[in-house]
Order: C-alpha cells, then structure tokens, then sequence
C-alpha cells in the first residue's frame, strides 16, 4: 500500500468520531426540545377529539384512574392504559365514559376508544386510535362509515359479537365487514375485553364523577 | 463558466432520466414498494428522502477532507441518521396523520442504499456545488419514481388520486394493487415500460447519426 505512510493515527480516527458523534447528538437534542411542545400538543389534541367524538354532545373532558375502589382525577399529563375518561357537556352534565382499548388485529396492535352510557348499557360511538391493517381491507374499521356507525347505540348488555353480513339477530351482534371478517372481530374483542375490565370499576348511575371546575387535569387538556 | 454550468446541469438532470436511482440503479427498493400504496405517501417520503440526500451531499463534501478514510462510511451513517431523525421530529410535529402512516419507514431511510450509495460514489470525490446538483437531481429522480408508483398503484387501488375520488361509486377498486404484490407489478412493469423507451432513444439516435454520416458522405461524393 502506497498511502499507508499517511495513514492517520488511530487517536484521529476515535477523535473524528467523537466529534461527529457529539454534534450528531446535539442536533438531536436540540430538535427533541423543538418538537417536543408541539408533539405533546398534538397528542392530547389528537386523543380529546377522540374522545369528543365517541361521546356526541361532549365538550369537555376529564381523566380519571380507578384507586381504592372508586374513580379518581388525574392530575398528570400525558395518557397511560390505566386512564378512563369522562366526557362533560357546555354545562359540566355528565354525558358518558370514554373507554379505551387495546389488543391484536389482522398485522398490528389496534388500540381504540369508545364511548360508554352507563345508564343504557350502550356503546354510543367507536373510533380507532391507531392501527396498521391492511390498506384497502382491514382499514375499513375506520374508513367504512356503515361499520363505523354500527357502534352508535350498540347494547352491551352481554358480549358484542361479530357477525357476517345480513345475518345481525340480536341487539347485541354487529355486521361484520366483508372481506375484513378477521378486523372487525378483533374490534369487538378489543370492546369487550375492555368492558369487562372497567364495568366493576365503572360506579352505579346516579355516581358519575362530578365536573370539577378549573382542576389540573382539565387545565392541561385545554391548553 | 459557461462549461462548469452545463456541467453542474448535467450532474442533476442525470439523476432524473439517464441514471435514475429506481428504474436504472435499481437502488432504494425498501421505501419504493413499502409506503407507494398511495400518492401522498410516495410524495412526504420523497421529500424527506430529498432533504436526507441534500444535506448529507452538502455536508460529505464540505468536510470531504477532514473524513479520514478508513472511517468514512461510519461517518456517512452518523450524518445521514441525524438529518432522518430531524426529519423524523419535524414530520411528527407538523404533519402527524402522515407521520402515522409512514411511522416505521422514516427511521429506515437511514439504511437507503441510494443515499450511502450518493456519498460514497459521488459526494465524497466532488465539490460542494457537484454534489448538491447531484443530491437534486437523484432525489427528484427518486420522488418522480416513488410518485408514479403510488399514483397508478392508488387510482387502480383505491379509485382515487391524493384522496379525491376519481371514477365514482362504481369503481370496484382492484385490492391487490395497495397490496404488497401490487408494488410489485407496478414495479416490474414501470421498469419494463423505462428500459423499453430508452432502448426506443438509443435506436432513434443510432438512426440519427447514421442520416448524419450519409449526408456527409454525400456533400464529400458530391
């Protein structure tokens, strides 16, 4: 090798690195912090319009945790798993729970919300959160209106229950979309599965929690 | 001057016909079949991919003297994946729905062969003003291929183009084409239908000089 006589120095070699690996990271730093207000903003946007929607007549909202045995405020920012949400209208009447849940679809995690009138024992509305199904087919959860729109008084009574198209019996069964048969039921089990888990915790009707005015919780989701 | 233009010109119209990095080089097949299952989704990830590929060109030759060689390729990476992650944050602040659905893809134009591939063949032995012209012209190429792929694989797919509904209700959209082996086929074809008009300009050429040869060879007989 001719040019093995300039061959650096392993020290320049480690110092290159270091340099371009220190720059490297503070760029990142610096467009973390840039984007970070905005991200979070969006988010919580993203997740009250959500919530507004499978709760028609909503417009406010609070976020509560279920600790010894009874629904309490949050005061934190951000959203964990363990949050249920209620929904207020303009004069602090409580219209009813935002539920979420989260389970495995056709290709990914299908994580949702939908709305819960205790004193019907009814699903009023369902929206997906995020989903990766197949475009085309399993995306009609979200994009197929008609399935959509199944969900808006639904009676959950005893377990929803996918059923192929025409074939709906009981107040209870829903149309299954065509061609995304697979889907539609991972929506219902994704419902259930998150009925039976919040029910117990959900208090009797006549003990919804109460809007509190100008408390943290609501303060961080109106900024 | 005039030269260096014409030459600065060429390094970037060639990204965009004679050395396209998809239908010639065959390079960034991952991003090209994974988000083209529809316009919009093909045209955000050209544009990130545009930005990536300018400002590591920009960089690469900028400093093209202080990267020592036997570390360079590392060095690409840490240039490349920081303009991605910036790409990455600003995308996730400003259009979130999009960042949704290219999510997994944005972090993967890191290990894009045609940008490495750009520093590596080009950036690296060129001048600032080269390789940016070059880093243009590649990554219009690559947007122009990723764009027509997603466009013919969403208005036969869906029956749309950027969302607005193209054929009305009776449309019955052909599934397969948002499907992964639709990516496919559009490939294949878009690369049959790219060989076939290049191979029709050769031959034309061909037959353009050799008119040119006769009539010289007249005007000498004559």
């Amino acid at each position: 090798m001719s040019d093995s006589i300039q061959e650096p120095g392993s020290r320049r070699l480690i110092m290159s690195m270091a340099i371009a690996g220190f720059i490297s990271g503070f760029i990142i730093i610096a467009i973390y912090l840039l984007t970070f207000d905005t991200i979070k903003e969006n988010k919580a946007r993203e997740l009250q319009q959500a919530v507004f929607k499978v709760l028609p007549g909503a417009t406010k909202m609070q976020k509560l945790h279920y600790e010894n045995n009874q629904l309490v405020l949050v005061h934190i920012d951000g959203v964990d798993d363990e949050m249920i949400f209620a929904g207020y209208d303009e004069k602090g009447q409580f219209i009813g729970y935002a539920i979420q849940g989260a389970g495995p679809g056709f290709q990914d995690t299908i994580s949702l919300l939908f709305g819960y009138l205790s004193t019907e024992k009814m699903v009023i509305g369902m929206e997906i959160l995020d989903s990766r199904e197949t475009p085309g087919l399993g995306d009609k959860i979200f994009k197929d209106m008609d399935f959509v729109n199944e969900f808006k008084g639904l009676s959950i009574k005893s377990d929803l229950k996918a059923v192929k198209k025409g074939k709906k019996i009981k107040e209870t069964e829903i149309d299954a979309i065509t061609g995304a048969t697979i889907s539609s039921k991972a929506v219902v089990k994704i419902i259930n599965k998150a009925y039976k888990k919040w029910s117990p915790q959900i208090p009797p009707v006549g003990n919804e929690p109460a809007w509190v005015e100008n408390n943290t919780a609501q303060k961080t989701e109106s900024q | 001057m005039m030269a260096t233009d014409n030459i600065a010109y060429e390094e970037m119209i060639k990204g965009i016909w004679r050395d396209n990095p998809v239908f010639v080089q065959v390079l960034g097949m991952c991003p090209m079949l994974a988000v083209t299952n529809s316009a919009i989704n093909a045209v955000v990830m050209g544009v990130a991919t545009f930005f990536v590929l300018v400002g590591s060109s920009f960089l690469v030759s900028a400093f093209k003297q202080w990267i020592p060689k036997q570390v360079r390729i590392s060095l690409y990476i840490i240039i490349i994946a920081t303009f991605v992650t910036v790409v990455d944050y600003s995308l996730l602040a400003m259009l979130p729905a999009i960042h949704k659905e290219l999510g997994a893809f944005i972090p993967l134009i890191v290990a894009n062969c045609m940008i490495l591939g750009r520093q590596e063949a080009f950036a690296s032995k060129n001048t600032v003003k080269f390789a940016v012209m070059d880093a243009v012209g590649m990554s219009a190429g690559f947007m122009i291929a990723l764009f027509s792929l997603g466009a013919v694989r969403e208005i036969l797919g869906v029956g749309a183009l950027f969302g607005f509904d193209l054929f009305g209700p009776d449309f019955e959209p052909w599934v397969i084409m948002i499907l992964p082996p639709g990516g496919f086929l559009t490939l294949g074809l878009l690369l049959l239908f790219f060989n076939w008009m290049t191979e029709k300009r050769k031959q034309f050429l061909i037959q353009l000089a050799e008119v040119d040869n006769e009539t010289i060879k007249v005007k000498a007989n004559g």
